[in-house]
């Protein structure tokens, strides 16, 4: 490879390396053939989604455009119509108390469940192997458990709550609460992915510097604080990276649970853009392209933020 | 040493680009296409009914359709929403199959398209169809398909539940006598009435009935009629009359609950009439009231036959024979029962699946008196309007606005995403 960085140099010697250079060519060939299905696959599973997503976006695809391919161009009007709609603010709101408050807790439970863990004890990987129970569960299993515990009239949870003697709470059909309901299942589901990450992290950590800061007279949290948490930084952050990222794109779930509703109580970008395309009687495929670029952007931003975050941290 | 590595690369590279390529390339056309374009005796086929494998009556007497024709029928079943995605992506690409069944609010849909071929150009009569149910497939005066069948809501009942409530279900004329027998039941200790108002198509299906039957047009939602309709589902929400969890339940759901034998009244369709009469308490029928009395117009369900544009029209004749086996008055009826159930849509085929099963008479009549959702040529705006109706009906139920405001909103959202 190093060979193909120094080329030019090459062509500009005498002639006398011209055999060579025939090689240096072949070589060239070569290292484009190696090349060659890595392009290819990302041109056709990556950058033609993409380009066909904006070009969706900037049309306007009614089935009948759809069919016929003579959508007419609209420019930015979707996306105006989108920013000027009455929901906008409203599944902005909801997108980000979804998706920073389902990454935060589960980091912390996730983080503590690592640590927990990380001091072996009888029986501790029994236990985390049932902590990951609901990464292996289908999603369908698992949201339509949900709501169907969190059932207004015959849901466990608030059968439970009544035997405290609190009423009904609607938590799925309630504007109030079916935020918070979704929220509270997808907390569920995304703790099993920071822990073992998180724990994977923690494996890194040499012992020698617990050993260290014990003979120090550290205590467990001063352990933590000035060691665990320190070093775990850039493991932390790529997890709290992906999550965003995975919770962003969160369809699934909201839609079994709620549908997004009631009305647009739980409504976040990815439900509106599924909402948009599939959810209804009739496919709206332009307006739903341009909320998901919104949220690519969005996606996009995060992982810009990341990568210098993180120089940042290698430089300073 | 360096040559024949190299050559030995540079073969395995070409390889590696050669293979992905042709991964590429096989990966590109779309499924769904590639079968329609079978030569011959072969004729494609979809619908919506995954539930019927190719060992069930259904695609036996899809087949027997062929082979009268003379042909050979391959059949594909698809979910009812991936069916219109399907649908439209075959347009797209230019081969679509011969024959689709068709919900019948995405006909218009894919008619407004272009993708479908006219009865007319078929040169397959209508006229012997019931105007309410072919209307469904109308669209600018033309008429793009023909219903196989018609279903519709009505209310079922607990038997056992009305009789020790003292409810008389022959008494529930208009709204205001089912609300007294709802109270009744209420104060029997049982629970009276479910339905389905989830946020989806489903939700706007079953407020239909009581929109309609309270006078109101889809053309405006937030007229005092259409609020009347919200407001009886609101209060019975609000009182306790139906459970809170009406705002999620689809149709399935809402049956579940009946089948507790818990509820007085179930809001269901025709689809039912074989679980109901397995039901572990006597169940009945009666027909949801209008307002001031009455029958209320029920919104009709079920699937249109179309034939999808062919670049080689002469496949037609063939198309024809097999829509023409799918409906005759006995083929209708064979359809109705092997459905479980579905009325057929002439009156001829009603007459005959009657005189075998009596019983059938409210549905027969729920059927006639129902209408399309796509009628009165809302055609393609039916989708958008009754999306900003579900939601109008859940904003309502969950409490977040009054029916009033929910319903002007409503109007506001249909008018806007209708472009009037």
């Amino acid at each position: 490879m190093t060979a193909l960085h120094t080329e030019p140099a090459h062509a500009a010697r005498p002639r006398a390396r011209a055999g060579r250079g025939n090689q240096r060519r072949a070589q060239r060939w070569t290292a484009l053939a190696f090349l060659a299905p890595l392009l290819v696959y990302l041109a056709v599973f990556y950058a033609y989604p993409l380009y066909r997503n904006i070009d969706l976006s900037v049309h306007d695809y009614t089935p009948r455009a759809f069919i016929q391919g003579n959508p007419e161009f609209t420019g930015l009007r979707h996306y105006v119509v989108i920013v000027t709609d009455d929901a906008f603010l409203r599944a902005l709101s909801n997108t980000a108390v979804f998706t920073l408050g389902s990454i935060a807790v589960q980091y912390v439970i996730g983080l503590a469940l690592a640590v927990f863990f990380h001091r072996n004890f009888r029986l501790s990987a029994v236990l985390r192997a049932m902590f990951l129970v609901p990464w292996l569960l289908p999603l369908i299993v698992s949201a339509s458990t949900w709501s169907w515990m969190l059932n207004s009239e015959n849901g466990i949870v608030n059968a439970a709550l009544q035997a405290f003697g609190i009423g009904q709470i609607n938590w799925l059909t309630s504007p109030d609460t079916s935020l918070l309901a979704v929220t509270v299942a997808n907390i569920w589901l995304g703790i099993p992915f920071n822990l073992v990450i998180l724990y994977a992290g923690l494996q890194n950590i040499s012992p020698s510097l617990y050993e260290a800061a014990g003979l120090d007279g550290a205590n467990a949290w001063e352990r933590f604080r000035h060691i665990t948490f320190p070093l775990l930084r850039p493991v932390s952050m790529i997890t709290l990276l992906l999550g965003l990222i995975y919770t962003l794109k969160v369809v699934d779930i909201i839609w079994i649970m709620t549908r997004g509703g009631p009305a647009d109580a739980s409504t976040t970008f990815a439900i509106w853009s599924y909402r948009e395309a599939f959810g209804t009687g009739q496919p709206d495929f332009s307006p739903a392209a341009a909320v998901g670029n919104l949220l690519i952007v969005i996606a996009f931003v995060a992982g810009l933020a990341h990568v210098r975050l993180q120089r940042k941290e290698e430089n300073g | 040493m360096n040559r024949p590595s190299m050559s030995r690369a540079t073969v395995l590279g070409t390889a590696v680009l050669a293979a992905s390529t042709l991964a590429a390339c096989a990966s590109a056309p779309p499924q769904g296409g590639a079968d329609s374009a079978a030569p011959g005796g072969a004729y494609t086929w979809w619908d919506p009914y995954p539930q019927h494998d190719a060992s069930s009556a259904w695609a036996k007497r899809v087949n027997s359709c062929g082979q009268q024709a003379g042909v050979t029928i391959e059949r594909t079943a698809y979910d009812t929403t991936a069916l219109t995605n399907q649908a439209l992506l075959a347009g797209q690409e230019g081969n679509p199959p011969d024959v689709i069944l068709l919900d019948n609010p995405a006909v218009s849909t894919l008619a407004d398209a272009g993708m479908l071929t006219t009865m007319d150009e078929l040169g397959l009569e209508t006229a012997r169809f019931d105007k309410n149910l072919i209307a469904a497939g109308e669209l600018d005066g033309k008429t793009y398909g023909i219903p196989i069948g018609a279903n519709t809501l009505a209310l079922y009942y607990n038997k056992k539940i009305l009789d020790d409530a003292g409810v008389d279900p022959a008494s529930i004329k208009d709204w205001a006598s089912l609300d007294a027998a709802l109270k009744k039941i209420k104060a029997a200790g049982k629970k009276p009435i479910t339905f389905a108002g989830i946020g989806t198509e489903e939700g706007s299906f079953q407020f239909l009935p009581w929109f309609w039957g309270a006078g109101a047009q889809l053309t405006k939602l937030d007229s005092p009629e259409a609020v009347a309709a919200l407001e009886l589902w609101n209060s019975w929400v609000k009182d306790g009359i139906a459970p809170n969890s009406v705002l999620s339940n689809s149709q399935n759901t809402t049956w579940e609950e009946f089948l507790t034998g818990e509820f007085g009244f179930a809001e269901n369709g025709t689809w039912q009439i074989n679980s109901a009469a397995e039901a572990g308490f006597p169940t009945g029928v009666v027909q949801i009231p209008g307002k001031d009395g009455g029958v209320a117009p029920t919104p009709t369900g079920g699937e249109f036959i179309t034939v999808p544009a062919q670049k080689d029209t002469g496949r037609y004749d063939v198309t024809k024979k097999i829509l023409e086996c799918m409906t005759t008055p006995e083929g209708l009826v064979e359809t109705g029962t092997t459905f479980a159930y579905y009325i057929p849509s002439t009156a001829e085929g009603q007459e005959q699946i009657l005189g075998k099963e009596p019983e059938l008479k409210p549905w027969v009549d729920a059927v006639r008196s129902a209408k399309g959702r796509t009628s009165d040529n809302l055609g393609t705006k039916y989708p958008k309007i009754s999306e900003a109706l579900w939601t109008g009906v859940q904003k309502a139920l969950s409490g977040s606005a009054s029916p009033a405001d929910a319903l002007k909103d409503a109007q506001a959202k249909a008018q806007q995403a209708t472009g009037e």
